[in-house]
């Protein structure tokens, strides 16, 4: 069972989620990262780290003896990541895509390919003895961030449950978080800012066809359009958690929630019961 | 002309509502929501969108299933997995396409098409502190880095024209493709944090790459009395990274309410204290050094 926890909007409890259910749990879990251009789980399950592994992503390297300047490397890439100017041939790693290109077409040979780290991922155990972790970290002034989210992903464990958290947004970055896992956790705020961003994360989800439910976080902070968006799109509402001060205090000390209140650790398991529920009757749907 | 970028690294610190509420502090200025994959300034400004433009952002292999023979090469070639074979036929996943072409150059019975993609939509609108250029990202598309400068630069095109001497930008989270190009050639970033332990390791990830950049970068406290300590540790961080700390806001449920009533928080009350907090910090940030300074744009 692979669980992704994703938001429209940044900021609505998506951390706050993976970590408090991780940690509820009463089986093994794994933990994934893949906010990895702000990973900040860690901060919440303070995961003892064992190995560190560099992500790298090919870029091309030119043998000038061999280049006879006929420009086909520069008329391939989409993305002027390599160009022929005067007599050399200058490259731009930064856009490069890394998509071979360059080193496929060029009849001279000369275009062959060198490594550039993108950033690292790690991987340890949580705090509990059953759960695995992994996160990834995009080195600052990197773009290319799904190579890493599908670095962090190779660590899901197929035999057993894991949660993913996910950047915010609805492009690349959140599609690479959220690609064949089983369900996804909308998690949202009863605000206005807070519906607009969920419209589209929903819209996404069924794009993707995964099924999905929301968290309704900070839970009497604004207004109700939420709650009556859920209703109107059918949308099951698996967990409200409440707007409070005290959570707010605990999370910002990077405490778990749960820690405050053995009731929301008892919600947070159900949580998960009816997550699988949803699934089977899902996956068992005509 | 100048550009003052709102960024946080962490998502919901209050990027947008502040963005919001400085505008209407501004006597004149040119607003761009560089937040193209979830906007929300639109939210509070309800803009009248007097010009709707496509974003064309990249072209995407579809393969030609009368000319293609089955060899495979673009499979073999496809770094993104995005070719897969079923039935005997080569197809691409769009969701998987990277868009680089490198199946439709060297395809050798010239069987795959690949047409431009509309990846979204930007806009030019009058808004009631001034005129906004935003934009609607399509669902699950890629290229918000472009469309990100795409707007930025539209926006400064039109504040040239109409001699308008600020630019305010509201940034995306994060720090990769789209905050980068939220950022280039700014005169100053703003950094919106919070107190908690990932409003700090976020706002240093975001410093670090505005120090990359070598773009001046102040930073604000939302919410600072939720945690005293980690207020204190985000001065100390300011100070040995040289970010100016500019100002703190009280937690203050104003910054919902003027959201529901689609306000910004000083004209949803003025009086406040996460108003006057609001307009100290514009003080300071319109009196930095890096804010004093034209940028060639």
């Amino acid at each position: 069972m692979i669980i992704s926890i994703a938001s429209g909007k940044g900021g609505t409890g998506k951390t706050t989620v993976a970590a408090n259910l991780a940690a509820s749990l009463d089986q093994a879990v794994t933990v994934l990262d893949c906010d990895v251009e702000e990973p900040n789980l860690h901060l919440f399950l303070h995961p003892k780290i064992h190995t560190r592994e560099n992500v790298v992503a090919p870029i091309p390297r030119v043998d000038m003896e061999k280049c006879t300047l006929c420009k086909r490397c520069m008329e391939i890439c989409r993305f002027n990541a390599i160009a022929v100017a005067g007599k050399t041939v200058v490259t731009f790693p930064e856009l490069c895509h890394s998509c071979g290109g360059c080193s496929a077409i060029c009849p001279e040979g000369a275009v062959t390919e060198m490594e550039r780290v993108l950033g690292i991922v790690e991987t340890g155990t949580g705090p509990v003895p059953d759960m695995g972790f992994a996160q990834g970290l995009l080195d600052v002034g990197q773009v290319m961030v799904p190579p890493v989210i599908r670095k962090v992903k190779s660590h899901i464990d197929t035999q057993g449950i894991t949660l993913i958290d996910a950047p915010p947004g609805t492009s690349c970055p959140v599609i690479a978080a959220m690609k064949d896992t089983d369900f996804v956790i909308l998690v949202t705020e009863p605000t206005p800012f807070g519906l607009n961003d969920l419209k589209l994360a929903v819209e996404t989800v069924r794009m993707m066809d995964i099924p999905h439910g929301l968290i309704i976080n900070r839970a009497g902070m604004g207004d109700d359009a939420v709650y009556a968006y859920a209703k109107e799109q059918h949308l099951p509402v698996l967990l409200e958690i409440p707007f409070d001060r005290k959570i707010a205090e605990a999370y910002s000390r990077g405490d778990l929630i749960i820690s405050r209140s053995n009731d929301l650790k008892e919600k947070f398991q159900t949580l998960y019961h009816d997550i699988c529920r949803l699934v089977d009757a899902q996956r068992c749907a005509p | 002309m100048k550009e003052l970028v709102i960024l946080s690294g962490k998502g919901g610190t209050g990027k947008t509502s502040l963005t919001a509420a400085f505008a209407g502090l501004a006597p004149s200025l040119m607003l761009c929501d560089a937040d193209v994959d979830a906007a929300d300034l639109h939210l509070i400004m309800s803009p009248d969108i007097q010009q709707t433009h496509d974003f064309v952002g990249g072209n995407e292999a579809v393969i030609n299933q009368d000319l293609c023979t089955g060899c495979g090469t673009c499979k073999e070639l496809c770094r993104f997995d995005a070719v897969s074979e079923s039935d005997e036929k080569f197809v691409v996943d769009a969701l998987n396409c990277e868009g680089c072409g490198v199946c439709v150059d060297l395809c050798p019975e010239n069987a795959i098409d690949f047409p431009q993609k509309t990846c979204g939509q930007w806009f030019v609108s009058a808004t009631r502190f001034g005129p906004m250029v935003h934009a609607r990202l399509g669902i699950a598309e890629e290229n918000s880095g472009r469309l990100v400068t795409l707007v930025r630069e539209q926006a400064r095109k039109r504040a040239r024209e109409q001699h308008i001497e600020l630019i305010l930008t509201d940034g995306p989270p994060g720090i990769g493709c789209p905050v980068i190009a939220s950022m280039g050639q700014a005169s100053a970033v703003l950094i919106v944090t919070e107190p908690t332990v990932s409003g700090i390791h976020d706002m240093k990830r975001v410093g670090e790459l505005a120090a990359h950049f070598k773009i001046p970068a102040m930073v604000c406290i939302n919410k600072y009395d939720l945690n005293l300590d980690q207020t204190r540790s985000i001065e100390k961080i300011a100070k040995e990274k040289n970010i100016a700390l500019v100002g703190q806001i009280p937690f203050d449920p104003a910054f919902t309410q003027a959201m529901i009533q689609c306000k910004t928080l000083v004209e949803n009350d003025e009086t406040s204290r996460a108003s006057q907090a609001v307009r100290d910090i514009w003080h300071a940030v319109m009196a930095s050094p890096a804010m004093k300074i034209e940028r060639l744009m």
